[in-house]
């Protein structure tokens, strides 16, 4: 009995045993250490941290118009877009499902911008906007290309968004391909015959059968444009005048740059909350909206 | 409201040819190949950037300032040498490839055994742990980075590969124990039963009878996982300092940083930073796309 008890544990440490203590060492101990330094002053480098209760924090709500700034700016990238990469690439996975003759390579060609990182696509794409559009400006004379897209806060603020969408609407287009031909098609079919129009069929009977995939792909949007980092980093690095600046980067900042760490994971502790806020009612909204088959 | 109706006749059937009538049939034809010449036109824009960057990569520096959008005067493959040599790009391929091989393939590993376990054996020890794992999965890393950095100094793990490949692990089990538990949860215990009354150990079962039907689970793990890690930028920059050890994206950075504006240099260099994985994507395109399909329905 106390040796079967012994092999158990044996089992326990040696399947469970690298994974948790992994998660505890890099996630789990920073998490609660970066809780104790939100109250801190620590400066990174000393050994001192001094408790300063709750000063952080209300300096981040009081005095800090940067931060706010941040958040404002990360609010209406997030909204933009989530809407943006989602209605591109359910369109996309909509037209590529029909029986196309390129359809196959047209699915690679939307999905490839996504596996370069973001900090390889944001330098990319700074060449673009600085050398490519003015050329294209000139030689067609279209005004839109004339713009100094990342010199304006408007225009650099919409620079980022439509990296964002050209990034990350194939990925989404694949998640939308995959559900769309999980809709049985005997259902579409009985919709047809029951005379309902094209469109009649996608509003009624298609999207409310896709909306597992909804639920994943608002997820997937939502996570990726809130913590915004390399492309902001190596498109705009915030700026014009920090206006393009998303939270991650200001966190980032406030730390690495300003050497202010007790300040940047008050900051860090803040984003957490959000995050996890937005992840918890989002999932639960569409969940609702969600049918069975 | 004509051209819906000239639709749903030609979808009615299962296959449109056989019961439409021949000039229906050419109506949909027609609307599908102006729908397909559309998707080219997108794609095409899709393609614009990659057209920029590959064609000036190979420009003189005032090439490139006069004539960014037509096609080269000279070509200059000299620009690709130097960026090559610059980057030292096989050092930095190196460790890239190095870290995203080593992390992937412990992370597959120890997420794949966590998550049997915790399915198999349902202590409260277990459950708890689990919990803290998918509750983890909304942990942003600027969240946890500043004291993390910390964390790994203090163990001596500062600009080492083995420190990085560690954050990881730790960073990464969530998601992986996650998507292996949902799978594991499926796999009939009938299965091990027949292991077991064959004389295997636990060990024995899970190598040789639950590894091997996770394959398409495990392909799904180590696919996301790849393309974060080889991609991550922010996890390597605090962690990996010295030049020798640096990855593609924190020596792109570096490039970027030291040879500002100098797009001679720098687009052969970004060149030369895309193509490993968009090489390894079309290779491996049937299983990325899949992958990524069942990891999000179970996500």
């Amino acid at each position: 009995m106390n040796s079967k008890k012994s092999s158990q544990l044996q089992q326990q440490l040696i399947f469970v045993g690298p994974s948790a203590l992994c998660f505890l060492v890099i996630v789990v101990v920073p998490f609660l250490l970066g809780l104790y330094y939100s109250f801190t002053d620590w400066n990174g480098v000393s050994r001192h941290a001094g408790w300063v209760g709750f000063r952080n924090y209300i300096h981040i709500f009081t005095e800090d118009p940067a931060f706010l700034n941040s958040f404002w700016f990360t609010v209406k990238f997030t909204v933009l877009g989530v809407i943006l990469t989602n209605v591109l690439g359910f369109i996309l996975a909509y037209v590529l499902t029909r029986s196309l003759l390129t359809r196959n390579a047209l699915r690679t060609v939307f999905f490839v911008p996504h596996v370069i990182g973001g900090l390889l696509l944001g330098f990319i794409w700074q060449f673009i906007f600085v050398k490519g559009f003015s050329s294209v400006g000139a030689a067609t004379g279209l005004s839109f290309f004339k713009l100094p897209w990342l010199g304006t806060e408007a225009t650099a603020f919409w620079a980022v968004v439509i990296v964002f969408v050209w990034q990350n609407a194939g990925y989404l287009m694949v998640i939308y391909i995959s559900s769309l031909n999980n809709v049985p098609k005997s259902l579409i079919e009985a919709a047809q015959i029951d005379g309902a129009s094209r469109g009649q069929v996608l509003r009624k009977v298609t999207v409310p059968l896709v909306m597992p995939a909804v639920t994943v792909c608002l997820f997937l949007a939502i996570s990726w444009s809130f913590k915004l980092f390399d492309l902001n980093l190596s498109l705009t690095k915030g700026g014009p005048f920090k206006s393009t600046e998303s939270v991650a980067l200001n966190i980032y900042n406030e730390a690495f740059n300003i050497s202010r760490f007790g300040m940047g994971s008050a900051k860090a502790i803040i984003f957490f909350i959000v995050v996890a806020l937005i992840s918890i009612l989002q999932v639960r909204a569409t969940k609702r909206k969600e049918v069975e088959v | 409201m004509m051209h819906t109706s000239a639709n749903t006749g030609t979808n009615r059937g299962p296959s449109p040819r056989a019961g439409a009538s021949a000039s229906t049939n050419r109506g949909y034809r027609a609307r599908r190949l102006i729908l397909e010449l559309l998707m080219i036109l997108l794609a095409l824009v899709f393609l614009v950037p990659f057209y920029f960057l590959l064609v000036n990569s190979v420009k003189s520096f005032g090439d490139i300032l006069t004539n960014s959008a037509g096609w080269p005067h000279a070509f200059l493959w000299n620009n690709y040498a130097q960026a090559w040599t610059i980057t030292a790009f096989p050092k930095v391929f190196g460790n890239s490839l190095l870290i995203a091989v080593i992390s992937n393939v412990l992370l597959a590993l120890i997420s794949s055994m966590a998550a049997y376990q915790m399915v198999r054996r349902d202590t409260m020890f277990n459950r708890l742990l689990f919990a803290a794992f998918v509750a983890a999965m909304v942990i942003p890393f600027q969240s946890i980075m500043i004291p993390l950095v910390k964390v790994v100094s203090t163990l001596g793990l500062m600009d080492t590969r083995t420190g990085l490949i560690i954050c990881y692990l730790g960073f990464g089990a969530p998601l992986s124990v996650f998507l292996f538990h949902g799978f594991v949860k499926s796999v009939p215990r009938e299965i091990e039963e027949a292991g077991r009354v064959d004389g295997c150990s636990t060990y024995g079962i899970f190598f040789r009878i639950v590894l091997p039907l996770m394959q398409p689970i495990i392909v799904t793990v180590i696919i996301l996982n790849a393309l974060w890690i080889w991609n991550d930028y922010l996890m390597p920059s605090l962690i990996l300092q010295s030049p020798g050890r640096q990855t593609i994206p924190i020596a792109t950075y570096a490039f970027f940083g030291q040879f500002t504006k100098q797009w001679d240099l720098a687009l052969p260099a970004l060149v030369l930073g895309i193509t490993p994985i968009v090489i390894f994507f079309l290779a491996m395109q049937k299983y990325i796309i899949e992958g990524i399909a069942q990891g999000s329905v179970k996500g």
